[in-house]
């Protein structure tokens, strides 16, 4: 993990300048993307649980229940359940309703598979941090590393 | 945990960097994804491929808009499908609807697009792919794989449908779990001195042995058969692969892999690493009425077919009916595959079936049609695997018994009309 300072264009607010933490991670589907954290820390069985139409959870049992994945970066532990799951993920996806990027703890096949197949960034095994919802977040799969602004 | 990623060949990273299309590379990318979860060190070839997510009624919508974006690929082994929502062929007089019809053709014809056969069923070594003992595959289905690697001293992992569709494209799969010989061998014992005398007890076992089990790798002693037949063996791999994640078992004097499972055993067992389940005749009465949820006056649709019947199996089914009317308000479905029931058909066994009022249907079975929207109610079946299954929805109910059970709980008393 290490501090970086950099020029970034469009970020006008900070006068073109930010600081960021540089997190390693492994890469499981490729892209980029940034947004802002939502995270949970309870498994994600995206069939079953989230509405592929609205991208809301639907699960009551969920710490992450009523709230939109849409654009969010989305931080969990890792997947479980129906292999069902990775048609979900897709199905938001068309629906423009998928997390911008999804960042795991342990990735495992529904999950990763359901993030190919709907063109999602994904990585896991992230440097120790302590992801905190609404941090701004930038997910670079493709060189395998997170930024937290 | 892996320090490397897993190695590709340049071939392999070119179709990864888009050279040979949209498809291959996705599929490369899924290849790779799992290489990397599994750790495994490099891809390998596949003799065949066998696709799961195939009915309407489980990846719906969804599943068939992926299934399309992927048109520019091509199989470059042999693939078939798992079961679809319905008969591809008779779905009308099954009173599939409509509106899911249309959904379910259309996900066919994109899997014939990419060259991939669409012959739909889970007994696809029935239908004349036949892998050899140490061929390494790429099957999805539950109850297949378990019989590939069990029976058939095949190698294959529990694919997922996506994965199987890449393994299909890339004609490759990450070389891990099942495909290693040291994951072959037993992590568990069952002494289960049992003289069992048909499908239906076997697959009774299976459903104990599978959630002890769990994803663990059963060797199998003192169960005795008149002899034990290729269905019995069948049935047994369903229902390990449906109440547990059993893809491999070992039984002595049958499985081709149980010699060197013994000496392993022997080896485990004499440092005490293991675990022992026993198995008596009273369980397998105990697992049948945990499984069956409906009473005998509720069923209104008896099915066999799960997994996909042989033909000695119709050939049953056809005795049991011969002569014999469905009692009014009941259905009976016979589930095979496309091959089977044309051979039925030849051997005179669809005849009487059909005669009887039932129906022998192709391409589907009673876990992936959409039997709720269909209005039945209680369902009575010979095969755990599909007792475990239908439970999982509520509707309709299930009574599970043996096939003869089954069928006098659809004829009419009096032999007739009635």
């Amino acid at each position: 993990m290490n501090r970086i300072e950099g020029k970034k264009e469009n970020d006008r607010k900070r006068g073109g300048i930010f600081i960021a933490l540089r997190l390693k991670c492994r890469r499981i589907s490729k892209g980029y993307a940034e947004g802002l954290a939502l995270v949970s820390n309870m498994p994600i069985s995206f069939f079953g649980m989230v509405d592929p139409k609205t991208g809301v959870v639907i699960d009551r049992s969920h710490d992450l229940y009523g709230k939109s994945l849409s654009g969010r970066i989305l931080v969990f532990p890792y997947g479980r359940g129906s292999t069902v799951g990775s048609y979900v993920l897709y199905g938001l996806a068309k629906n423009k309703k998928a997390p911008a990027a999804i960042i795991c703890l342990e990735a495992e096949p529904i999950v990763a598979v359901g993030a190919i197949m709907a063109g999602i960034p994904m990585v896991d095994r992230p440097e120790c941090f302590e992801f905190r919802n609404m941090q701004r977040i930038a997910v670079n799969a493709d060189d395998a590393e997170i930024l937290v602004y | 945990m892996n320090l490397m990623p897993m190695w590709l060949s340049r071939e392999e990273e070119r179709i990864l960097e888009g050279e040979r299309g949209f498809a291959a590379q996705k599929a490369m990318e899924i290849l790779v994804a799992l290489g990397e979860i599994f750790s495994a060190d490099r891809l390998i070839p596949v003799g065949s491929v066998q696709i799961s997510g195939v009915s309407y009624k489980t990846i719906g919508k969804e599943g068939l808009e992926w299934l399309e974006s992927l048109s520019d690929g091509k199989a470059v082994v042999p693939a078939t499908l798992n079961p679809a929502g319905m008969d591809l062929e008779r779905w009308k007089e099954m009173g599939i609807p409509e509106g899911f019809a249309e959904g379910q053709l259309r996900i066919v014809r994109a899997f014939q697009g990419m060259g991939i056969q669409p012959l739909c069923t889970c007994t696809p070594y029935l239908l004349g792919n036949l892998p050899r003992p140490g061929e390494h595959l790429a099957w999805s289905e539950s109850s297949a794989v378990c019989f590939a690697n069990s029976v058939l001293g095949a190698m294959t992992n529990r694919e997922g449908g996506p994965s199987a569709i890449a393994s299909a494209l890339i004609g490759r799969t990450p070389r891990y779990g099942y495909h290693l010989p040291e994951n072959r061998m037993p992590t568990l014992r069952v002494d289960a001195p049992l003289r069992l005398k048909e499908s239906f007890e076997f697959s009774l076992l299976g459903y104990i042995i599978g959630r002890e089990a769990k994803n663990r790798v059963p060797f199998i002693e003192g169960v005795r058969g008149h002899p034990i037949s290729k269905d019995e063996l069948k049935a047994l791999s369903a229902s390990l692969a449906a109440s547990g994640s059993v893809a491999l078992f070992h039984m002595e004097g049958i499985t081709p892999e149980a010699s060197k499972a013994k000496k392993s055993l022997k080896l485990l067992i004499s440092r005490k690493e293991f675990e022992t389940l026993r198995i008596e005749s009273k369980d397998l009465e105990m697992a049948r009425e945990k499984l069956s949820t409906a009473s005998e006056d509720e069923v209104d649709l008896i099915a066999f077919g799960c997994p996909h019947a042989s033909l000695e199996e119709v050939g049953r089914i056809a005795r049991l009916l011969k002569g014999r009317r469905l009692r009014r308000g009941v259905r009976l479905w016979v589930f095979t595959s496309l091959g089977i029931r044309r051979a039925a058909e030849r051997c005179g066994y669809v005849a009487p079936i059909e005669a009887a009022g039932g129906r022998v249907y192709a391409d589907t079975c009673m876990v992936v049609a959409p039997l709720e929207e269909m209005g039945f109610q209680a369902v009575a079946v010979n095969s755990a695997k599909a007792a475990v299954y239908l439970s999982a929805s509520n509707k309709p109910r299930v009574f599970l018994a043996p096939t003869a059970k089954c069928i006098s709980l659809a004829i009419s008393k009096m032999g007739s009309e009635g």
